[in-house]
């Protein structure tokens, strides 16, 4: 399927790019997860031939794709903006694709109206796409890319332009018509939430390098760095030095972490402390390692407590079943088993290269 | 990256050649003309005050007709930006009419308000029973400042008000809940933020009425000679071009740091976010001092954008034979003679112009400017939307031609092409060429903002799907412009039909345009003469109102032209 090879690209005579490889096998969705500015939506337009790669190549089952143009790919991009043509009916934009590609006028007609009833939207057919809503808009989009049958298909961002209650609704519904489909699928997105909810394999864009990637699940338990844990909002990370292979120094003091004997000493490392780990009050007392702390935030969040402690100027955080009154002197800790350590320095390390 | 970067070239070059050839030959060879002079005669060809007064004169009267024409366009911009009244839209459309109407036409329309044979005398000669026309303004300052008003009153409505309907309200009421009266509101927050506009607007008014021509040379007369009507003159009657080369590089030189005052006005510090509320909530005037003022304002409006074409419509059809010799009486009535005379066709006239061969010969021009401009300018637009260095160093050598005169322009091909072929035969392309080297800016900037607005996403979604870059033209670009390529051909069109200071240099005596003609006509004793002038003004009026009622019409709100 697709295969895209140590891609390099420069904006502004700045690297963006530095050295992108990965594969997306067939009826697989890859969702392609960064901050904004790292580079995700150039990947998608250099794969769907609309940017030229500084150097890599991009090939389609073995065949180099890297100088086909744009038009003669067969692939799919739906834009953030949706791109919908302003000048032309639902209905015409939806056949413009199967237009070009010479279908016949029954054709066409058939499968326009097959695809606007897929999305309900039969009644609209006649409409111009700027009297549609947001929701509406983004399902013509959809339909347009999906009507000639694209052998791969990209979304930049879909859900981007859309308020935060519709998108949880369009979430489920795109979800479904893109497990649907069968077509392999490139996700681009900046929201976890949304990566998470739909990617069968998410792959972590930072710095110009894919620094993880792998099923949200894995992804989620072993964060390849810290910068991926910090992204990924996964908890508390304290910097430290390793100084054997089961423990770490750190401000707050040593830990005692699981020992593995591949951990350098005396290199540099960073400790993700997850809230949902911590322990507070007795528990945490009756670990070997105990940290004391002045509460300053309690937050409710449905199920339970969020809880900041302050310990000498550093903020951490646990997640609490009872609310705490703030002010109070507490005692947290984590057992050595959920500290993980992530390595310190971000860049190249979570990177896997070609595969 | 290389194929985009000779695509680029292939664009620029045919609007390149184009104006090199036609708009800076023309321009180095007024040079040339006036420095061989020098080194032919020292500088002793010509006495320094021939080129002071006129261009104080033009100074003078440009400074006194912008005063004029803020005096009356501030007040306007603020009644159309702020209160909502019976007729206001009909009034906002009226005032836009001047703009495009030919100056010719408005020259011709003062005439039958405020000349001779206009209804003012008239009216005046009636009840006092004189036998000579009382009021001399024909041939005065007034009248040249009048028709400077007439005109420019709409640029200081549109570009004013325009950024005082977008001024964001918030800021005027921060200012009061801040304890500021609403005088002192005004002063030290609206004001400075609508400054540009209003400075903007009156050097823009300034320039045209610096380079002002038909309505001077119709209206002022000989003692009045501005800096145009003097190139013309040197030109024409004392056939001394070398100072008419001297006067047009004056011309030029002013009309430059004037047209770069203007746009470094034009760039307002304070960006677009200031000016970028749309306030669509306009007042309806309740107190006795509002309604005053409405009421007030929409009638002196009306007085001045209707009274001069009323008069010029109606003149047309009136016919006044003061019977000879019997003081004051005249007999009027209703005729149709003007324009059943235009229509015969007399090869015995005592006139090298005739009516109807100028008619057809406009139309004619103006067909070619439609294509030679819309194909040059589209060309040019979508030159200049591709961004990079090649576009930055060439877009003030393509748009440097709004800011030229058509005088010179007229001049420069007098000089430059004198010699076969273009004075051969009787058709003379240099007229077409030279409207469509006015029409140019106009078009280029009704284009490419169009151009810019549609989204890159658009054509490259259209690319993904499978559409060849032929396809992507033809399916996306083309008919999203299509609005703007109409605005265009409407433009080019108007601009030409009445075009008036570079065909009175070019047409010749079997070539005449519509303006020309009547300019020709109005000049000559006679009553026929005089309501032949007219009825074609009324025609060019007619197709130009026309003309202007499709652009705005078509035209996508937002679109600037100044």
């Amino acid at each position: 399927m697709l295969r895209v090879e140590n891609i390099y690209k420069d904006y502004d005579g700045k690297p963006l790019l530095k050295g992108i490889s990965f594969e997306v096998r067939q009826g697989e969705l890859v969702c392609l997860l960064g901050s904004s500015g790292s580079g995700k939506s150039t990947m998608l337009r250099v794969i769907a031939g609309l940017e030229q790669p500084k150097s890599g190549q991009v090939f389609w089952n073995d065949e180099n794709f890297t100088h086909q143009p744009a038009h003669e790919r067969g692939f799919g991009l739906m834009f953030q903006d949706y791109a919908l043509f302003p000048h032309r009916s639902v209905a015409e934009n939806v056949a413009f694709g199967l237009r070009m590609a010479g279908r016949s006028k029954d054709e066409i007609e058939k499968l326009v109206r097959q695809a606007l009833t897929s999305i309900r939207m039969q009644d609209f057919a006649n409409r111009t796409v700027t009297e549609l809503s947001g929701g509406e808009q983004q399902r013509v989009a959809l339909a347009r890319a999906l009507a000639p049958e694209p052998r791969l298909l990209m979304l930049d961002e879909p859900l981007g332009a859309l308020d935060h209650n519709l998108r949880t609704d369009l979430l489920t519904d795109l979800r479904r018509r893109l497990h649907a489909s069968q077509k392999p699928v490139i996700y681009v997105t900046h929201d976890q939430e949304e990566a998470f909810a739909l990617a069968d394999r998410l792959l972590l864009l930072h710095d110009g390098h894919i620094v993880q990637q792998g099923p949200p699940e894995e992804v989620f338990r072993r964060p390849a760095t810290a910068w991926v844990a910090a992204f990924l909002g996964l908890g508390n990370l304290i910097a430290g030095t390793i100084t054997s292979p089961a423990s770490a120094q750190t401000a707050l003091g040593r830990f005692k972490l699981k020992s593995d004997p591949d951990r350098q000493v005396c290199s540099d490392c960073i400790l993700l402390l997850r809230p949902e780990d911590g322990l507070m009050g007795e528990p945490a007392a009756r670990q070997a390692q105990s940290l004391r702390g002045i509460v300053h935030d309690c937050v409710f969040q449905g199920k339970s407590f969020r809880v900041g402690v302050m310990l000498d100027q550093i903020h951490l955080q646990v997640q609490s079943p009872q609310a705490v009154a703030i002010g109070e002197s507490i005692t947290i800790a984590w057992p050595e088993n959920t500290i993980q350590c992530l390595p310190a320095s971000e860049i190249g390390l979570g990177h896997p290269g070609p595969r | 990256m290389k194929r985009s970067r000779s695509l680029i070239w292939l664009l620029w070059l045919p609007p390149l050649a184009f104006l090199l050839f036609f708009f800076y030959q023309p321009l180095l060879v007024i040079f040339r003309q006036v420095f061989s002079e020098r080194f032919n005669q020292g500088w002793q060809f010509f006495s320094w005050s021939q080129i002071t007064r006129p261009l104080l004169f033009t100074l003078w009267q440009a400074f006194l007709s912008t005063l004029l024409t803020l005096l009356i366009g501030l007040p306007a911009a603020y009644l159309f930006a702020r209160f909502d009244f019976p007729g206001r839209k009909g009034l906002r459309a009226l005032s836009l009419l001047p703009f495009i109407l030919p100056t010719v036409v408005v020259a011709t329309a003062f005439n039958t308000l405020i000349g001779p044979r206009g209804w003012l005398n008239l009216i005046l000669m009636h009840f006092f029973n004189l036998s000579n026309p009382p009021l001399n303004l024909l041939n005065s300052l007034a009248a040249i400042l009048l028709a400077h008003v007439f005109y420019n009153t709409s640029i200081v409505i549109r570009l004013v008000s325009n950024s005082l309907t977008r001024l964001n309200p918030h800021y005027d009421e921060a200012a009061r809940v801040l304890n500021a009266t609403p005088w002192q509101a005004f002063r030290e927050v609206s004001l400075p933020l609508l400054m540009p506009s209003i400075l903007g607007a009156s050097l823009l008014v300034f320039l045209f009425d610096f380079t002002s021509f038909g309505v001077v040379l119709m209206l002022g007369g000989p003692q009045f000679a501005t800096l145009e009507v003097e190139i013309y003159t040197q030109a024409l009657s004392r056939f001394n071009l070398p100072m008419a080369g001297l006067l047009s590089i004056v011309q030029l030189a002013f009309t430059l740091v004037i047209t770069l005052l203007q746009n470094r006005v034009n760039n307002p510090r304070y960006g677009k976010a200031a000016l970028s509320s749309e306030r669509k909530t306009l007042l309806r005037p309740v107190s006795i001092r509002r309604k005053v003022f409405v009421i007030l304002m929409s009638v002196l409006l009306v007085i001045l954008f209707v009274s001069p074409i009323v008069s010029l419509v109606s003149r047309s059809l009136v016919t006044l034979e003061a019977a000879r010799g019997e003081r004051g009486e005249f007999q009027a009535g209703f005729t149709t003679r003007y324009y059943t005379e235009l229509f015969k066709n007399r090869t015995d006239s005592i006139f090298y112009a005739n009516p109807l061969a100028a008619m057809r010969n406009s139309l004619v021009y103006s067909v070619l400017t439609m294509v030679i401009a819309t194909s040059l300018g589209l060309l040019t637009a979508y030159a200049l939307s591709k961004s990079g260095r090649l576009t930055r160093w060439l877009e003030p050598l393509v748009m440097l031609p709004l800011g030229a005169s058509a005088v010179i322009l007229g001049l420069g091909f007098l000089i430059t092409f004198n010699h076969p072929p273009w004075t051969s035969g009787s058709f003379p392309l240099l007229i077409p060429i030279a409207h469509s080297l006015i029409a140019l800016p106009f078009v280029v900037r009704t284009i490419l903002p169009a151009i810019q607005a549609i989204p890159n996403s658009l054509r490259e979604s259209a690319r993904v799907m499978g559409a060849k870059p032929w396809q992507v033209l033809l399916e996306i670009d083309l008919p999203i412009l299509l609005r703007a390529l109409i605005v265009s051909l409407a433009f080019a069109f108007t601009i030409s039909l009445g075009e008036f200071g570079a065909s009175s240099f070019l047409a010749n005596a079997q070539t005449p345009t519509l303006p020309v003609t009547i300019f020709r006509y109005i000049s000559q004793p006679g009553a026929l003469n005089y309501g032949q002038a007219l009825a074609m003004s009324t025609l060019l009026l007619l197709t130009s109102a026309s003309g202007s009622l499709l652009i705005e019409k078509i035209r996508l709100p937002g679109e600037e032209l100044f």
